[in-house]
């Protein structure tokens, strides 16, 4: 017994040595937190008056009360589509079509944007032109591209098989329970395969993002010219409330 | 019988209080050392706090008063990195109206010691985050883009390293495929490399080779995702052996608390995202000690 504490406390020195002339230490112990940034926070003045100038700047030119919304308009409210995502797609649809329409002759037949290129709720209350800078941040104009009967079937099978709301006007798609198209209807008639459809969307879509690659078979594209984002605020002007909700445009019948 | 029981714990207990004492009394408290690692990631060009009446966010977020938290929490521990995960850029009218430069400038005046590169910060172009660069004092780190063909050839470490109270900390980044996702004209010739591999790389020239005490991923690949082929933080915990913790970005994701993983040799790790628009802080606290005074049990996490 005693010579096995003898060994042990030889072996604990030897250990404690070796340890002290090489310094070798590791982690021992990790604590997590996540800290909430808010008004029990007190600001930096220095920071603050830093950005003051820039903050003035932005104000004058975006800050006037544009319309109202009555309630919250978000992107996450519906499964096959959204408040946010609709308001979006008709709002390219309403806005969009005279200009293509005086510019070729041709009527845009539906719209198809991106889910995340939604980036911000709209909150209840006062819309300004920065409300539209939040929910469209990026300078991506509208694009409108010419599609066979055939890309559309393509197209139709991307949003089934996406899982994401992608925002879409002037079309109406119906599911079956088991997730397959019973009918797609473009301006209130079922897609015919025999003829092109011109499809409102983005130029960040049209040229491969958000994998969208059904729009590598365009038949034509017109870039009009006209930032999403401006479209928005035009829109905001026109209305005097901003309404958006959850409709039966992509449904999946029970 | 109990009581015999009790008598015979509390002498092992003194025994074992005992050697502690030698151990404190030579040399160990030498090695007793404390790391603070804080993280932002897709603050997006919140410089402001949101308005009190925003429908989600009110009153939350704001640079002043997350310079105000980093400055009292460095006070508290001055062996203290702050990182960001990516996407400083692209969100409010602040970036379309400055492109960048205010970003980097409170980046710059909150200390950062490091960023990774989202796919927000092409947003401008890779020409529009090099017209940035100037107004960053802190690094861009990036293991898996190749910017060889491009403007910033140069100006990205793969990793680095921050020697923090006699310790080496290595930080090393990972960004997310570009195509698809950003437009070519964007990134123009950034290769975009599998990332697991080039994780591994990195973490081995910190560990290995640099002799780092702590390794950390800066990550913007996405937390998780359906598609499991997709990277992910949490694909990437499992295949890494060094790394101590894994901050991501990208998909916004809000976490009661990080996520212990096991790594390729069974060691717990942490994931760790703080959502997303400078709402919240992540503030993560190594405790060094020596070697022989480690848990056989290993790492203590409280999360």
């Amino acid at each position: 017994m005693d010579l096995k504490i003898q060994h042990f406390v030889i072996f604990i020195t030897i250990l404690f040595l070796v340890a002290c002339k090489q310094g070798a230490v590791g982690v021992s112990e990790i604590e997590a937190k996540q800290i909430r940034i808010d008004t029990d926070l007190a600001q930096v003045d220095s920071i603050d008056s830093f950005v003051a100038p820039y903050r003035k700047r932005v104000q004058e030119v975006l800050d006037s009360t544009l319309t109202y919304a009555p309630k919250m308009i978000t992107k996450d409210d519906g499964k096959y589509n959204t408040s946010a995502g609709n308001l979006m797609a008709d709002i390219i649809l309403s806005e969009a079509s005279p200009i293509f329409k005086t510019r070729t002759g041709n009527e845009i037949d539906f719209v198809l944007l991106n889910h995340g290129g939604i980036r911000s709720i709209i909150s209840k209350g006062n819309v300004s032109a920065q409300t539209a800078y939040e929910v469209m941040p990026f300078e991506n104009s509208i694009a409108v591209v010419e599609l066979a009967g055939s890309a559309i079937v393509e197209l139709v099978d991307f949003l089934i098989k996406s899982g994401r709301a992608h925002p879409i006007a002037g079309m109406q798609i119906t599911l079956t329970p088991t997730g397959n198209p019973k009918s797609i209807k473009i301006q209130g008639k079922l897609l015919d395969l025999n003829r092109n459809y011109y499809v409102g969307t983005s130029d960040y879509l049209v040229s491969g993002g958000d994998n969208m690659v059904f729009f590598k078979d365009a038949l034509s594209v017109t870039d009009i010219n006209y930032l999403i984002r401006n479209a928005m605020i035009d829109y905001f002007k026109k209305v005097d409330t901003l309404t958006a909700s959850v409709d039966d445009r992509f449904v999946k019948l029970k | 019988m109990k009581r015999r029981a009790f008598l015979k714990n509390t002498a092992a207990a003194t025994a074992l209080t005992g050697i502690g004492g030698i151990s404190i009394g030579s040399c160990s408290s030498l090695n007793q050392k404390h790391v603070t690692i804080l993280h932002t990631n897709d603050v997006h060009s919140h410089i402001d706090a949101f308005p009190k009446d925003h429908s989600l966010y009110p009153n939350l977020g704001g640079l002043s008063r997350r310079a105000a938290l980093v400055d009292s929490i460095r006070k508290e521990n001055p062996n203290t990195l702050l990182l960001d995960a990516g996407d400083y850029f692209q969100g409010t009218p602040y970036f379309n109206f400055y492109g960048g430069e205010l970003e980097f400038k409170l980046m710059s005046m909150l200390n950062y010691d490091a960023a990774t590169i989202g796919n927000h910060d092409f947003d401008n172009g890779i020409d529009g985050l090099y017209a940035q660069l100037p107004h960053a004092k802190f690094d861009l780190l990036s293991a898996n883009y190749d910017f060889k063909n491009t403007v910033l050839d140069g100006h990205v470490k793969k990793h680095k390293i921050f020697k923090v109270d006699g310790l080496k900390v290595g930080v090393y980044g990972i960004g997310i495929e570009l195509n698809g996702l950003v437009n070519k004209a964007l990134f123009k010739e950034t290769r975009y490399m599998y990332p697991y591999a080039l994780a591994q790389d990195a973490e081995k020239a910190l560990k290995v080779y640099e002799k780092c005490d702590l390794v950390i991923c800066l990550s913007h690949l996405g937390y998780d995702y359906e598609n499991k082929d997709k990277p992910n933080d949490l694909m990437l915990a499992q295949k890494t052996e060094y790394t101590d913790l894994i901050i991501g970005g990208h998909t916004h994701t809000f976490l009661d608390k990080p996520t212990i993983v096991k790594n390729k040799t069974d060691k717990n790790i942490l994931v760790n995202q703080v959502g997303c628009y400078g709402i919240n802080l992540g503030r993560i606290d190594f405790y060094f000690d020596d070697l022989n005074n480690l848990s056989a049990n290993g790492v203590s996490i409280k999360v």
